[in-house]
């Protein structure tokens, strides 16, 4: 079993994985929104510098904010229509954040500029690394990192990871991508081994979704140097230093990225909106969520980028009662929503209604379990940060490599006393961040 | 066309994960309780009802003093995680059925007051609550805790017997399979070896113990008892003779165990088990006084836990050295 995945993780399935509610549900195009936000910060980097002014009418496509730094990726109008201002909108997060709103005209008009390419395997390296940033693609599986940047490492990488883990509860916009669009996945994937020199590609699945395992398989017959793996079902598997270690058994150093250890990660779906953009032309403007949960239609839905999570809970036939969280994400990293208005970004997976009703007990004492060190996939000590969170003792936890935490969620999930282990690792983190600043 | 979207003030704010396994605290405690069950059981069976006032007394004795002392130290009580109640059956388990018995509320308010509250409650403290108190009833009360204390009637047996196995002059007064099923004299819930080994091998399957303490714990004192005797079988300080007598597999399975005084780290388990084992050897073959050594032996470990917790970090993922 270590020979096909990692030492510790959880699994977080005992009521149920959730992904059984949506997994057999193809994808559905959702309802064309009235307006759209379109979230000037989608990516790693600095927020986008809008292009646009209220009352100017935008095409479909077009580019609406500008990247302002290396690590951003442009934003594009997701409808047709006009532009109403350049409003403040809540992040998952939390945090305030601009956004172009438009109002949509249902026209679907495209930016007549837009060129389709016959044949995005021929591209050359620069332009087509300029294409892909320019169609502003991002990690699709949630951390939003520019895959132009990706695919321009300044390391030689020789293995390229698909992941198709999707190891998060409830979520399969992944799962479903792998059955529908198998195809563009291997595209994008050959294109991104060509863009790398890459030797090696592996489409990596939880061998919880055996139907993607045997869809990837069929759709890459005949490519060379590929491969798909199927991974135990665990939690993070798709974990990306996680992945890289059962796929290739390598570790990435210790605040080190991928490219270290020759590898790059890509989301399966960040594959094929890859190869679709260099195809069509056109930019990331849409993709799929898993609305899910404690809601009354559940589905994956095709939606634009920008649509607002109040919306598309009102598409799904509104919520069920006593629905008190809204997360974006998957239930174990997702984030929490503060407000109906918060609009889809293009790191949104999913959709998750949840009713939590446990009472809220006051925090009882560690009783060193060990559960959390077990469960640990950097093999951490989480009661040990915690307890040094409590003493405020951050340098010390720094020396017990709080900075490597992968913040999955392993830790507080297996946690019998139910303490806020990753919650204050967390905390030790940003502190720690603050100070070397 | 507003379906019920839920109110947004009405929502629950927290960070990720938003998903909590179903275990609790009491829900592990009161797994370490069924599995000790079978063996509180047997000892009624073999001892007699007064085996059974001990264990009630000393497990309503345990709870009464968590909540007093939580209470008068204006804590949250907290019996409902049923902690208590674990350190009252194991303290029971650790005295001999001819014990008074007031001697449970004795050690009951020894394990929880002393040694648990004082030192932080739940998971603070450094020893074994069980073992702590017992100790401390043995040096205090040798008379009822020891020796003569052990002679009572066991079923089966046709007269009172005089000598538990480990100071017994030769293996023949007891056979292996009668070690096995325990009517030989001991501590209540000592002595019968089958019903104790189910309940460790139930909280093994159930996950709220690791193998490791437990096996290299048995499997030392099996291992330097047949080195040191030569013989797996026939003598008193033969291999399974050893195991099978004494404290031992409670010891292992269910003190050895304890969460909050022996180590978290994979090989810290393993250390606890070597160390503990070679201590139990050492004390039953080189010292005359006393033909026990599993409780101390375990406290002597629970002593260099957070030596053995230090040492033993595991290596994280992707660790380099450091300019290297």
């Amino acid at each position: 079993m270590r020979n096909n995945s990692f030492p510790g993780g959880i699994h977080p399935h005992e009521r149920g994985s959730g992904k059984e509610v949506t997994g057999k549900m193809p994808i559905a195009w959702a309802q064309k929104p009235d307006m759209v936000a379109i979230m000037l910060s989608q990516h790693v980097g600095a927020p986008c510098k809008p292009l646009v002014k209220a009352g100017q009418r935008v095409y479909m496509g077009q580019m609406v904010g500008e990247p302002t730094g290396f690590m951003g990726a442009p934003v594009h109008a997701s409808v047709s229509g006009v532009v109403k201002g350049i409003q403040q909108r809540t992040a998952a997060n939390g945090a305030p954040c601009m956004a172009v709103v438009i109002e949509n005209d249902g026209l679907d008009e495209w930016d007549p500029s837009i060129q389709p390419c016959e044949h995005p395997e021929e591209l050359d390296k620069e332009e087509a690394l300029k294409r892909i940033r320019n169609a502003g693609i991002v990690g699709m599986g949630g951390a939003a990192f520019p895959t132009s940047v990706k695919l321009a490492p300044s390391k030689p990488v020789d293995t390229v990871i698909l992941n198709g883990a999707e190891c998060e509860p409830y979520l399969t916009s992944d799962h479903r991508m792998m059955l529908e669009r198998a195809e563009d996945i291997c595209q994008g994937l050959k294109i991104a081994m060509r863009l790398l020199s890459a030797k090696q590609g592996v489409i990596a699945i939880e061998d919880n979704k055996p139907d993607a395992v045997e869809s990837m398989q069929k759709a890459v017959q005949g490519m060379e140097g590929v491969r798909v793996q199927a991974l135990p079902t665990k939690y993070p598997q798709g974990g990306e230093k996680q992945l890289i270690y059962a796929v290739t058994h390598r570790q990435v150093p210790s605040g080190g990225l991928p490219m270290d250890v020759g590898v790059v990660v890509m989301n399966v779906s960040t594959a094929a909106a890859v190869y679709s953009a260099l195809k069509t032309g056109r930019p990331l403007i849409e993709r799929v969520v898993t609305v899910t949960g404690e809601v009354n239609r559940p589905a994956n839905l095709m939606v634009r980028i920008g649509v607002s999570v109040g919306s598309l809970i009102n598409q799904c036939g509104g919520a069920k009662e006593g629905v008190n969280k809204l997360i974006l994400g998957g239930p174990m990293m997702g984030m929490q929503a503060y407000s109906l208005e918060t609009p889809v970004v293009k790191g949104t997976s999913g959709l998750l209604l949840m009713r939590d009703d446990t009472p809220e007990k006051p925090v009882g004492n560690c009783i060193r379990c060990a559960n959390c060190v077990n469960a640990c996939p950097i093999h951490l000590m989480p009661l040990n940060l915690y307890a040094l969170y409590k003493r405020g003792r951050f340098e010390r936890a720094r020396n017990e490599h709080a900075m490597d935490c992968i913040e999955c969620g392993c830790c507080s999930y297996i946690c019998p006393s139910k303490l806020p282990l990753v919650q204050s690792i967390r905390a030790i983190k940003s502190e720690l961040r603050k100070k070397s600043k | 066309m507003q379906q019920n979207l839920p109110k947004t003030s009405a929502w629950r704010v927290t960070s990720s994960p938003h998903l909590r396994a179903r275990h609790s605290v009491s829900s592990i405690m009161l797994d370490v309780i069924i599995a000790l069950i079978p063996a509180g059981i047997a000892g009624v069976i073999i001892f007699g009802w007064r085996a059974a006032a001990l264990i009630v007394i000393s497990v309503a004795s345990a709870v009464m003093w968590e909540g007093l002392i939580q209470k008068a130290m204006k804590r949250p009580v907290t019996i409902g995680d049923l902690s208590a109640v674990v350190t009252g059956l194991l303290l029971a388990y650790n005295l001999p059925v001819t014990a008074p018995l007031w001697l449970p509320v004795v050690g009951t308010a020894l394990a929880i007051i002393l040694i648990k509250q004082c030192f932080g409650g739940l998971g603070q403290n450094f020893l074994n609550p069980a073992l702590g108190a017992r100790a401390i009833l043995l040096a205090s009360w040798t008379g009822l805790m020891s020796g003569s204390a052990f002679n009572a009637m066991v079923i089966g047996a046709d007269a009172i017997s005089s000598a538990t196995p480990l100071a017994a002059s030769d293996a023949s007064a007891y056979p292996l399979w009668q070690l096995l099923l325990g009517n030989v004299p001991g501590c209540i819930g000592e002595t019968c070896k089958i019903a104790l080994i189910a309940g460790g091998v139930y909280l093994i399957v159930r996950k709220v113990i690791s193998w490791r303490v437990p096996v290299t714990m048995l499997l030392t004192v099996f291992v330097l008892s047949w080195i040191y005797s030569g013989n797996i079988a026939g003598s008193v300080d033969s291999a399974l003779y050893q195991l099978l007598s004494g404290g031992l597999i409670l010891g292992a399975f269910f003190m050895a165990t304890d969460y909050a005084s022996t180590p978290v780290t994979p090989v810290g388990k393993l250390i606890m088990g070597v160390g503990a084992g070679l201590l139990v050897f050492i004390i039953r073959n080189f010292n005359d006084g006393y033909p026990e050594g599993c409780s101390y032996a375990i406290l002597i470990m629970n002593l260099v836990t957070p030596l053995i917790d230090r040492f033993t970090q595991p290596k994280i993922y992707g660790e380099v050295k450091k300019h290297a």
